[in-house]
Formats: C-alpha cells, sequence, structure tokens
C-alpha cells in the first residue's frame, strides 16, 4: 500500500507514461512536416498533380498527429511544476532559459503557420502558401533542438553556477547551455530517428495500396521515396548514434557500462559487445552469452585496445566523489532497452534495402505477404526511438541532474500520492481512448488513399483547391 | 529597471495575452449550444476560430515557460500547489484540442456531437479554472517557509476564488459570443448579437461583483483604478455590441480582460504569491526570481523576438480576416 501510494514512484511513472506516450508523436510530426514540404515543394516547382495529391494526403495524416502532439505537450511543461518543484526550484534558472526560448522562438511559429497552412490553400498565394509549411518544419525542428539542449543539461550540466544560499543551480553561460555537446550529438540522432519514422509511415502506407494494385501514380513514387528515406537517414541515425555513445561515454561511462552490463573495467578484446545475454535476475552472474570482441572497446574509443569503464569501479569512484549511495541504473532495463533500439532501427533499415532490392529497375514483387511485411514493419522506428529515450533517461538514474540532484530529491514535497494516483489514472485513461481514436482516423485516412488529382481552371491553368474548414 | 519586476509585467502581458485570446477561443467554445442551431452552424462558429485556436493556446505554454524561466519558485508552488485544479484544465484542454481536429473526420451526427459536447466541456472548464487560479493567487494561499502550498483543493475552492472563476467564465464567454458577431454574418450573427446582449448583462453583475469583492480582499492604488478601467471597458463593450459596433465590441472586450488580469497582478505586487497564513513565507518578484544573467538574457531574446512573434501573428490574423459564412463551409467537402 505504501508502495503504492509513494508520490516519487507514482510521479515518475506519470512522467515516463506521458512522455513516451506524448513522443508517439513527436518524430512523426517532426519527420512527417518536412516530408510534406518536400512535396510541396516538387509539387510547385514541376505542377506535376501526383505530387499535390502526396502533399495533402500526408498532409492530412500529419495534422491528425499534430494535433495530438500539441495537447499532449502542455502536459508535459505543466509536469515540471506539478510534480517535480523541488527539481524546478533548485534548476528553473538554468533549465527555464531553453524551454521559454522553445516557446517564443518556435513554439509560436510552427503553431501560427500551421493553422496558415491548413486554411490557406485558397487564401495564398502558392509561393507563400509553401513557405508556410516551411517555417512548421522549421519550427519543429528548432523545437527539438532546444528541449534536448534542455534534456541535454539534465544528462551532462554545464554553463551554471552553485548559489550556496539560495540552494540552486544558476545560469552563467547560455551559450555553453546551447552548445552543450550532448544536445550537439543528440540533435542530429534524434531528427534522422524521427525521418525514419516519417520513412516507416510512407512505405508501410504505398505498401498497403500497391498490394491492392491501386493509387499507382502516386504510391509508386511514394513508396521510393520512403524506402531511400529509411535507408539514408537509417544510415545517418547510426553515424549520429555512434558519435551520441563516444559522448556519453565521456560525460556519463556509468550509462555506457550499464548499456553493456559491463561490471569490470575491461580493455580491447575483452571490452566485447553481447548481442544476447542470459543471466541471473539481479544481472550480476551471466549464464548464457553471444558476444563479439572488440566491439564495445571501439563503439565506447574508436580504438579496438580501449579500456572501458566498469560498474563496479565506477560505483566506488562515485562513492568516493558523491558520498556513499547506489549510483547503478536499473542494468536490466538499460541492456536491454539499448539492444532493441539498435535491433529495431536496424530492421527497419533492413526492410528498407530488401525492399529495395524487389522493386529495382522498377520490379514489383506479387506476393502478398512481402508487402505485408512492409506494412507491418511501421511501428520499428517508432519503437526503436521509444527504446533509446527509455535507455537514455533510465541510464540517467539515480540521477535527475546528472552529479547535482536525486531523481528522490526532484519531487514535489506536498503533493500527495493520492494525487498522482488520481492524475496517473486520468492520464491513462484519457491517452488510452485517445490512442484507440487516434490510430482508428489515422488507419481510415491511410486507407482510404489520396484524393484524386485537383482540377485545373481551363482558362487561367490555376489548380482549384476545395475550401478548407474545419 | 529592476529585472524582476521588468519580468514580472512580462508573465503578466503573457498571460493577457492568453486570456484575450484563448478567452474568445473559450466563449466560442461554449456558445455551440446557444448558436448552434445545426451542424452547418456549428461548424462556422469552429471555423471562426479554426485557423488560430493552437496558436492561442501556445500563449499559455509560452507564459509558463516564461513563468518557469523568470520565477522558478513561483511556477513550482502554484504547479504543485495547483495540482488538481491544473489536471482538470489539461484534461479539458486536451479533449478541446483533440475534438477541433477530429470532428470532422467522420461524416455521421452522433461522432460529431460527441465531439461537441467535448468542445463545450473543455472551453467552459479552463474558462471557470483559470479564474479560480488566479482568485486563489490574489486571495492569498496558505505556505510553509520552503513555499510549499499546504492546503488542500477544497481550499481552493473559497467563495471569493469562486467567484473569479464565475468572473472568467462570464467575461470569455461574452467575449466569444462578441468575437462570432465579428467574425460571422446572416442569421448567426444576429443571434450571436442578442446572445451578446443577455450575455453581457450577466456577465456585468458577475464582474461587477468580483471586482468589488477584490478591492476588499487585496487591492493596491493601482489595481482599484485597473478595476474601475475593466468595469468601464465591459459596459462599453456591451453597448457598442448592441449597437452593432461588433469592431469596437471585441476590442472593448480584450481591454476589458487585460485590465483584470493586470489588475490581479498589480493587487499582488511587490509580491506574486502571498501566503494567507504568514506574509514571511510569501513569494515575493525579489524571492521567486532568476537570477540576473538569466533574465538578462531573457529579456535580450524577449525584446528582438517578441515583436516578430507579434508581427506574423498578426498578419495570420489578417490572412484569415473574412467572415465565415455557411455557405463557405457548406462548400467544403466534409
Amino acid at each position: 500500500m505504501n508502495d503504492l501510494l509513494d508520490p516519487l514512484v507514482l510521479s515518475r511513472w506519470q512522467f515516463g507514461l506521458t512522455t513516451i506516450y506524448h513522443f508517439l508523436f513527436v518524430p512523426l510530426t517532426i519527420g512527417m512536416a518536412l516530408v510534406v514540404a518536400v512535396f510541396q515543394s516538387a509539387w510547385v516547382r514541376t505542377g506535376r498533380p501526383h505530387y499535390l495529391q502526396l502533399t495533402r494526403f500526408f498532409g492530412r495524416i500529419f495534422l491528425i498527429n499534430f494535433a495530438m502532439g500539441v495537447v499532449t505537450g502542455i502536459v508535459q511543461e505543466f509536469q515540471f511544476g506539478m510534480n517535480w518543484s523541488n527539481y524546478s526550484r533548485f534548476v528553473g534558472d538554468v533549465f527555464g532559459a531553453p524551454l521559454a526560448l522553445e516557446g517564443i522562438l518556435a513554439f509560436f511559429f510552427e503553431a501560427a503557420f500551421i493553422g496558415v497552412w491548413i486554411f490557406g490553400w485558397d487564401r495564398l498565394p502558392k509561393a507563400l502558401h509553401l513557405a508556410s509549411i516551411w517555417c512548421v518544419s522549421v519550427g519543429t525542428m528548432l523545437s527539438a533542438y532546444f528541449i534536448l539542449a534542455a534534456n541535454a543539461f539534465m544528462q551532462h550540466p554545464v554553463g551554471f553556477a552553485i548559489n550556496h544560499a539560495k540552494g540552486r543551480a544558476e545560469l552563467t553561460d547560455i551559450w555553453a547551455v546551447l552548445t552543450n555537446k550532448v544536445a550537439l550529438a543528440a540533435f542530429p540522432h534524434t531528427l534522422f530517428g524521427a525521418f525514419m519514422v516519417a520513412a516507416s509511415v510512407i512505405v508501410a502506407v504505398a505498401a498497403y495500396h500497391l498490394a491492392r494494385n491501386q493509387h499507382l501514380e502516386t504510391m509508386l513514387p511514394a513508396l521510393k521515396f520512403g524506402m531511400w528515406t529509411m535507408l539514408a537517414s537509417g544510415a545517418l541515425t547510426v553515424l549520429s548514434g555512434d558519435q551520441l555513445g563516444l559522448t556519453m561515454v565521456d560525460t556519463q561511462p556509468m550509462k555506457m557500462a550499464a548499456a553493456e552490463a559491463l561490471y569490470n573495467t575491461s580493455t580491447g578484446k575483452d571490452a566485447s559487445f553481447s548481442i544476447f545475454t542470459l543471466g541471473t535476475p539481479d544481472g550480476v552472474h551471466e549464464l548464457f552469452s553471444i558476444r563479439i570482441p572488440y566491439l564495445l572497446s571501439f563503439l565506447s574509443t574508436h580504438t579496438f585496445t580501449g579500456t572501458v569503464e566498469g560498474i563496479n569501479d565506477l560505483q566506488a569512484q562515485y562513492s568516493t566523489v558523491y558520498g556513499p549511495g547506489d549510483y547503478k541504473p536499473i542494468i536490466w532495463v538499460t541492456y536491454w532497452s539499448f539492444r532493441w533500439m539498435i535491433a529495431l532501427g536496424v530492421g527497419a533499415v533492413l526492410v528498407s534495402v530488401v525492399g529495395l532490392w524487389l522493386t529495382r529497375g522498377g520490379r514489383l514483387p506479387v506476393k502478398r505477404w512481402i508487402w505485408r511485411v512492409a506494412t507491418w514493419s511501421v511501428p520499428l522506428p517508432m519503437a526503436a526511438m521509444i527504446m533509446g529515450w527509455v535507455f537514455t533517461e533510465m541510464g540517467r538514474q539515480p540521477w535527475l541532474v546528472f552529479g547535482l540532484l536525486r531523481t528522490a530529491d526532484g519531487v514535489s514535497p506536498n503533493v500527495t500520492g493520492l494525487e498522482v494516483l488520481i492524475s496517473l489514472v486520468v492520464f491513462t485513461l484519457i491517452y488510452g481512448a485517445l490512442a484507440v481514436v487516434e490510430f482508428r482516423l489515422i488507419k481510415k485516412v491511410a486507407q482510404e488513399g489520396p484524393a484524386a488529382p485537383a482540377e485545373v481552371d481551363e482558362e487561367t491553368g490555376e489548380v482549384k483547391h476545395e475550401v478548407t474548414v474545419y | 529597471m529592476d529585472l524582476p519586476v521588468l519580468w514580472f509585467a512580462i508573465v503578466g502581458v503573457f498571460f493577457v495575452g492568453y486570456f484575450v485570446l484563448d478567452g474568445f477561443d473559450f466563449g466560442v467554445g461554449m456558445s455551440l449550444p446557444f448558436l448552434g442551431r445545426d451542424d452547418t452552424d456549428r461548424r462556422v462558429l469552429i471555423n471562426t476560430i479554426g485557423p488560430v485556436w493552437d496558436l492561442n493556446e501556445t500563449w499559455v505554454i509560452v507564459a509558463g515557460a516564461c513563468l518557469f524561466a523568470a520565477f522558478p519558485e513561483w511556477y513550482a508552488t502554484m504547479f504543485s500547489g495547483f495540482y488538481l485544479a491544473l489536471l482538470l484544465i489539461l484534461a479539458a484542454l486536451i479533449a478541446r484540442g483533440v475534438s477541433f481536429e477530429y470532428r470532422h473526420q467522420e461524416k455521421h451526427l452522433a461522432w460529431k456531437r460527441r465531439f461537441d459536447l467535448m468542445i463545450v466541456v473543455g472551453s467552459a472548464v479552463p474558462a471557470f479554472l483559470w479564474g479560480v487560479a488566479f482568485g486563489n493567487v490574489v486571495r492569498g494561499i496558505p505556505m510553509d517557509a520552503g513555499h510549499n502550498y499546504t492546503g488542500t483543493l477544497f481550499d481552493l475552492l473559497n467563495p471569493f476564488a469562486l467567484l473569479a472563476g464565475l468572473a472568467t467564465l462570464t467575461v470569455f464567454f461574452t467575449h466569444g459570443v462578441v468575437f462570432v458577431t465579428l467574425k460571422t454574418e446572416g442569421e448567426i450573427r444576429e443571434r450571436a448579437k442578442r446572445l451578446a446582449t443577455q450575455a453581457g448583462i450577466v456577465t456585468i453583475l458577475v464582474a461587477a461583483a468580483f471586482l468589488v469583492a477584490m478591492a476588499f480582499v487585496r487591492a493596491t492604488p493601482a489595481s482599484l483604478v485597473l478595476s474601475v478601467v475593466a468595469a468601464v471597458a465591459l459596459v462599453l463593450a456591451v453597448l457598442c455590441s448592441a449597437w452593432g459596433k461588433e469592431g469596437r465590441a471585441f476590442a472593448l472586450m480584450a481591454l476589458t480582460i487585460a485590465a483584470v488580469v493586470l489588475a490581479m497582478f498589480t493587487a499582488v505586487f511587490p509580491d506574486v504569491m502571498p501566503a494567507s497564513n504568514d506574509p514571511a513565507n510569501s513569494l515575493t518578484v525579489a524571492n521567486a526570481s532568476s537570477g540576473t544573467y538569466t533574465l538578462t538574457v531573457m529579456s535580450w531574446v524577449a525584446l528582438v523576438f517578441l515583436p516578430l512573434v507579434l508581427a506574423y501573428q498578426a498578419w495570420t490574423y489578417w490572412v484569415f480576416r473574412k467572415r465565415v459564412s455557411r455557405a463557405h463551409v457548406a462548400q467544403a467537402a466534409h
């Protein structure tokens, strides 16, 4: 009973669940905004009607998704104060600034131009209307940058000084916060991951229609576009992930050790990467494991003779620096989330590689199950990104702000377990219901396929647009 | 200039922006059962705010973020203290937001009516609860030396705060209905005009009661002047609306809301959140604010970007300046 009503445990679950849920919509918004902008640019440049069809079709999917990102995003901001007031007091001077920048520079920008884009089809000149979707796309990426800079401060605090009189961290260098090396490394990794998510949706939708031999004029180019985007952004996700890994070894070695469940400091060949491990439930003893020698050394240091610090040594080291305590994250969570992130991401890229091979030179597979694999592979990149965030955030534990503030010390002292339980139940119910409606709607729109090409006015050559209203 | 005071003013301006803008969205949402005779009517109403509601709602995100950055202590105390009230506001904002987007995705009426109901409730709940929240800020809340709220949800539902909630509810309702008169044409505009007068009279009574109560609960010379400005502007707004001067009526409603919000802010100044149990525990502009460096950085950002932000937002409103008609809505495919 005590555990059930522990505000710390409940607040952590609530933040975790609402963040994961919010993040189901964010990468698709970021990726799809760019995709729609690209399709619309192609239409404005070439005037070919199928680009307009694609713009409007994926635009609809984008908008259903966008609304969810917006409304669940407010919850995220409010929760810092509602559930984590001591954290807000401690870091607000530093952490609030990137959030405020995000609001003023990015959120207003996105929100203004998304309205202009949705309702501006029949009211704005073509070029200006096109510019509005590009503004939305830039806005989504800017906001991703600021929120990653804020998160990077929690992973690797920079640009601050502790004010002991006030008992808080204070900003001393905004530029250092905004160019935190963790943010610089996490941004491309997140962005390319988001493009993979958008690509997976395009591939899945295109495969669905091509399997039924319908909408060929739009879905064939969409399939190619989706698969190439997946391949390119997949490769870039791997490269940027490698950089992020190096940064992590540098700033949070415990996280890397926890990713590999590496208890003892190892060098060279011994610093192996296990693909699969069965161990005792406490994770200390290993029963069975498939290992690639040298790989962990290479991932961590880019050499085959590097030394990777182990959990036990880091634990001892941290105990000296920060005082007695347990500085290990939950190892099985970090170990498996790290592996699943890689496996799911690689899986998504493999689907596209095989797809590109099967469709080379205009071939189209006839077997239904091949298309089905393409359609059902849609959740892979999204799941990979969620695993990546679970790893990043759980790997930071027990810290809320690395080295400065423990998660247990950040929770609101005056919010009761019952209150958090109520909010957790409310959010779970609302989010659950919305997930059902959202999925149904996107599925419905996706299965309907693109609308017929827009009518062209014979006298002026202008494309007639249907009036856009709610 | 004293930076924390400047930021107290800027945060005040952000909340003014939020309540003036999302205020009429709430009002339009609440007016659906009063003004929408059929589905086309309701679509006309929703489309008066269609292109801008999301932008308007963004003001609360930015206001919240600026509060967090400039006054972390205030943000922490208020958001943790008003936990369940904010939960209700969040739930309502979610319901309203998704409903705008979802209601037109299916054609059958039962689907649409369900989301209409969510729009009405999702507009009324925040319209009421924001008033309750800020009423409690003015009244003061019990807090300990660490600035943590020590009361319960029921302490927040005191008569003064409930009156403040009723005041924001009625003011936003009238604001939204006046907005409808400005953005529609034909029969629905006539109906809105009549409703604006009726609702306006109720609003004047409720708002007057609230402003008088506030003068007794907490007042400064500035807050009293602003309260008078609010009262006069509200009466003139209702009169202008009755005379058919819709633009002027809307501007006066905006002025009413701005004056009320600023009256609340100036009433508590130099506190940001007074403690009702012991003045020594109060959060003040000085003890709740961020350091000079943070506020300086934020000031530069605000100085450079806010004019730009205001300019493109104004442009958005200009793009969608045309009135929404039944014919226009009926033309669309859905």
